[in-house]
């Protein structure tokens, strides 16, 4: 029985994989771990969920009465819009669980490891998928109490898991890029708050655009947020699709090109302070 | 390969980094043999953590070579990194994780398998006192804890060299006593460490060499006792009531020097052998039938090492900016 603390023999150190396949280990290790704080960090668990079902509740009973919508009701209006405000506030997790990485020191000790250390970003923006889709189903279920009354199909319910993910993955990558930009816990929360509010609110997720002022209404219609929300409202109560599905796709996309590779710069370069 | 001599595992030449304007580090020079301590001694802001980060391949220094197994940490960065260890001034470890889970996390980084990682997390749990504690998340850990666990978290791989950047830093002094014994036990199994630290007593109970390191240049580098010599052993001071004591004491001891503080007289006398050579001194003073007040045992600080070496205090500016 060997009692030292360095009695393993070099050789036996790290078996050699491809890069690929080392890579593909790293991120899984790194995803489970960002997994796990999910259900340990109930706090922020609770106040992801709380949050929206009392807005919806707000929007449904207090506010809902005095917007028109036109031929939809308003719940069935409200649905789509309450869900990707929480997708975006919950993406800004990643920026959270970044900053904290950088503050505590955990970046330094894996850019000090042989690995594909940017994993760790791989692995918060897989947790804000799992904790979208997770709040995304409580949601629907309150909603449906409340006389929301989707007419999608099987289909169409793939169609929006698809939209709510790809919208998830692209502000996640977003947010660690503000995760990594900000100065420290504190300015992350407030620059989060900053970013989504406008372009939640200034959109068409709790009134039509119609009724905004003109600049406004510019903005609220050709922001991300809105083309997202649209193309999930017609798919779950059959508003008209018109060219939101691409418009959704396009910019997604065009963030995710973009912020994939902004956040791998800027990782690069990030040492703890 | 970028090969120097073998015998060295950590070799620095001319190592220079700016911060834009600020120059932290200005030509520093080091180097420690394969199973060597060195401590790294210095205050806030002499360059001790930049000089770990760009070993550790964390930074790219504006110039100078540095080499970690004869690998350039710049161009063979990768290589560096599989064989090294590093412990931060703060614990980074993973709060919302178990100890367990942490230590686990680290070796399956390192590819050492499932299996092979929650061997060593035992393993490690045991060697670090943290049994109990590994099944809980760190979150509940306290300070000593959490920087056990930092350690064990940067051997998991058996690195052959470790950075130990203040280990002890803000510990109370149970904990740093338990960190020194971990410490210890490391240089035992043969590992090469650069420890850097604010604390003489610290470097001069663990390294086999201490560098003094002043504006990101080494101003002094020796043994613990090459470096007293320079600064001056432990003191002994004796208080008197009258003058005349003194004078007495001085005379019968045969060293030492009078100092006169307010109304007080004090001899002080340099202590070269420890317990014994204190206690001789006692029995002669008091064996001549002098009173003394009283007595007191003064060891050099770093403030002492400072004040000879540079003919300034360490805890001055660059202290009081470096703190908030």
């Amino acid at each position: 029985m060997n009692d030292t603390l360095l009695s393993i023999p070099k050789e036996e150190n790290a078996k050699h994989h491809s890069a690929f396949v080392s890579g593909f280990s790293d991120s899984f290790v790194l995803i489970q771990r960002s997994l796990r704080h999910i259900f340990r960090n109930m706090d922020q668990l609770l106040s992801i969920v709380m949050q929206p079902i009392m807005f919806m509740l707000l929007f449904r009973y207090v506010f809902g009465g005095a917007i028109d919508t036109g031929g939809t009701s308003y719940v069935n209006f409200l649905v789509a819009g309450i869900l990707i405000q929480t997708a975006a506030f919950g993406a800004t997790t990643t920026s959270l669980s970044v900053a904290t990485d950088v503050q505590r020191g955990i970046i330094d000790r894996l850019k000090s490891l042989p690995i594909l250390s940017s994993a760790v970003l791989t692995g918060h923006v897989v947790a804000d998928l799992v904790r979208n889709v997770l709040s995304s189903i409580v949601m629907i279920i309150v909603a449906l109490f409340i006389d929301f009354r989707p007419v999608a199909s099987f289909t169409d319910w793939l169609m929006i898991l698809g939209l709510l993910l790809l919208f998830t993955f692209a502000f996640s990558w977003l947010s660690a890029v503000i995760g990594l930009l900000a100065k420290s816990v504190e300015a992350v929360q407030w620059f989060g708050f900053v970013l989504v509010f406008p372009l939640t609110f200034a959109s068409a997720a709790f009134v039509p655009t119609e009724t905004m002022p003109k600049y406004l209404r510019i903005f609220a219609e050709n922001q991300p947020v809105t083309h997202v929300i649209e193309a999930m409202r017609a798919l779950m109560v059959g508003t008209p699709l018109g060219n939101h599905g691409w418009a959704t796709l396009i910019w997604c996309l065009a963030i995710i090109a973009i912020c994939i590779p902004l956040a791998a710069h800027l990782f690069r370069n990030k040492v703890s302070k | 390969m970028a090969t120097t001599s073998t015998k060295n595992s950590i070799e620095v030449k001319g190592l220079k980094k700016n911060f834009k304007d600020l120059k932290v580090l200005e030509g520093l020079d080091l180097t420690v043999p394969k199973g060597k301590m060195l401590a790294l001694l210095g205050p806030n802001g002499a360059g001790k953590t930049t000089t770990v980060r760009i070993l550790s391949t964390l930074l790219k220094p504006t110039g100078g070579n540095a080499y970690v197994e004869g690998f350039d940490v710049v161009k063979d960065s990768r290589k560096v990194r599989s064989l090294i260890g590093l412990t931060g001034q703060y614990a980074a470890i993973d709060e919302y994780l178990t100890g367990e889970e942490n230590i686990i996390m680290m070796g399956r980084l390192y590819h050492l398998g499932l299996e092979e990682s929650t061997r060593r997390a035992k393993k490690l749990l045991e060697q670090f006192d943290l049994v109990d504690a590994g099944k809980r998340i760190a979150k509940t850990y306290s300070g000593g804890m959490k920087r056990r666990l930092d350690l064990a978290l940067s051997l998991v791989a058996t690195p052959p060299v470790l950075f130990l950047d203040e280990p002890t830093t803000g510990l109370d002094p149970r904990s740093r006593i338990a960190m020194w014994n971990v410490i210890e036990r490391l240089m035992k199994d043969g590992a090469t460490i650069l420890l850097t630290t604010q604390y003489l007593e610290e470097a001069d109970k663990l390294a086999d060499r201490i560098a003094v390191i002043d504006h990101g240049r080494v101003i002094v580098e020796g043994t613990a006792d090459e470096l007293k010599a320079k600064v001056g052993s432990d003191r002994l001071e004796l208080v008197f009531s009258r003058p005349e004591d003194a004078d007495k004491a001085l005379k019968i001891n045969g060293s030492g020097s009078i100092v006169e503080q307010d109304d007080r007289h004090v001899l002080v006398i340099p202590i070269e052998g420890g317990v014994e050579d204190v206690k001789k001194i006692l029995d002669t003073v008091s064996g001549a039938n002098i009173a003394i007040e009283s007595m007191s045992i003064q060891k050099p600080t770093l403030d002492d090492v400072f004040l000879r070496l540079t003919g300034h205090a360490a805890t001055l500016e660059q202290a009081e900016s470096a703190k908030s």
